[in-house]
């Protein structure tokens, strides 16, 4: 299954683990498998239309989905997938 | 570019900014603009280098500055006691080498990456919430950080750093990092980092749990409201409007 990265900031989602794997053939399926394991995370990925937000990227084995197939981007085994959110602190 | 003669604007004197402008001062900057409309309280000291005990209750850009002044006393150190918005950003970017955002929040950090694609001035954006950072130079020309990320969270989304804290090493490490990076954005030897003519643009990505860092690369967005194909010509404060942290 491909690997996803979650940053620091959401990472109290997946009870605090760096990585976990989900199943999908698709960036979408990812995401829609990575809710059943990890309850709110897609929201906090995806708008109310299932878009994804303007202060959220995705990329895919570095490449951002934005310029591939967005959520339809295709992933494979052994492919990692980075969630890249805009932060805000550093006062 | 010969550092006695160059011009640095430093946004906020906080935990980013204080690391930031204490590597410039040490590394020969001439001239360093801190512009931040608050005052030390013993909590930032945890994080915010620049300040003492004793500086508590007093404008953090007084405190800054005269540490800057020890830490290199020849240093022009400028006091800019202002919060930079919509109003006074184009003015603060304007007649400076490279700008550097160690702000707290989403409106100032999309406001100096509107003001400096605008105005064609270098700069370096900075953020740290908890145990993460983030890295991006932008020289004229090259992607921006609006290219990547398009639109301001709104206040119920973004996690603020009163809620998630933020860990003084990790922001000294990526405020060193952004003036390090800025002082690379100046010698035009940036590691990494996009120059106007390159076509991709580098978030470097800073994890101070695991030690690691990780970079990913974007282009250039056709549809990005401040450089590109439909691009804003001034800053309408409306789309600045966030609560800090």
């Amino acid at each position: 299954m491909p690997t996803v990265r979650i940053p620091t900031s959401l990472r109290k989602l997946t009870q605090g683990r760096e990585e976990v794997t989900a199943a999908g053939a698709t960036v979408r399926d990812l995401l829609t498998d990575l809710e059943k394991q990890h309850p709110g995370l897609r929201t906090r990925i995806c708008d109310d239309a299932g878009a994804l937000r303007r202060f959220v990227n995705v990329f895919v084995r570095d490449e951002d989905v934005r310029f591939l197939q967005n959520l339809d981007t295709p992933v494979k085994e052994g492919d990692e997938v980075s969630i890249v959110p805009a932060i805000a602190g550093g006062r | 570019m010969i550092r006695s003669r160059v011009r640095a604007l430093v946004v906020g004197a906080g935990g980013l900014g204080s690391p930031a402008a204490r590597a410039l001062a040490r590394a020969g900057v001439g001239t360093i603009a801190v512009a931040d409309d608050d005052v030390v309280d013993l909590s930032n000291l945890h994080r915010q280098v620049l300040h003492r005990a004793a500086d508590a209750g007093r404008a953090k850009v007084d405190s800054a500055i005269e540490a800057l002044r020890r830490i290199a006393p020849t240093v022009e150190a400028v006091a800019i006691r202002e919060r930079l918005c919509a109003d006074n950003a184009l003015r603060l970017v304007r007649g400076v080498d490279v700008v550097l955002d160690g702000s707290d929040n989403f409106a100032t950090k999309f406001l100096v990456n509107d003001a400096c694609v605008l105005a064609g001035v270098p700069f370096v954006h900075a953020g740290a919430v908890r145990w993460g950072g983030q890295l991006l130079a932008v020289a004229p020309g090259a992607p921006c950080y609006r290219c990547l990320f398009e639109e301001l969270p709104p206040p119920a989304a973004g996690v603020s750093c009163r809620e998630a804290g933020i860990v003084g090493p990790v922001v000294g490490v990526v405020g060193a990092l952004q003036a390090e990076a800025a002082l690379a954005l100046l010698d035009g030897t940036a590691s990494g980092t996009a120059s106007g003519n390159d076509a991709l643009s580098t978030l470097l990505i800073y994890d101070g749990l695991s030690g690691s860092f990780r970079r990913v690369r974007f282009a250039r967005n056709p549809g990005c409201r401040v450089c590109g194909d439909a691009r804003i010509t001034a800053l309408d404060a409306s789309n600045y409007r966030e609560s800090a942290c």
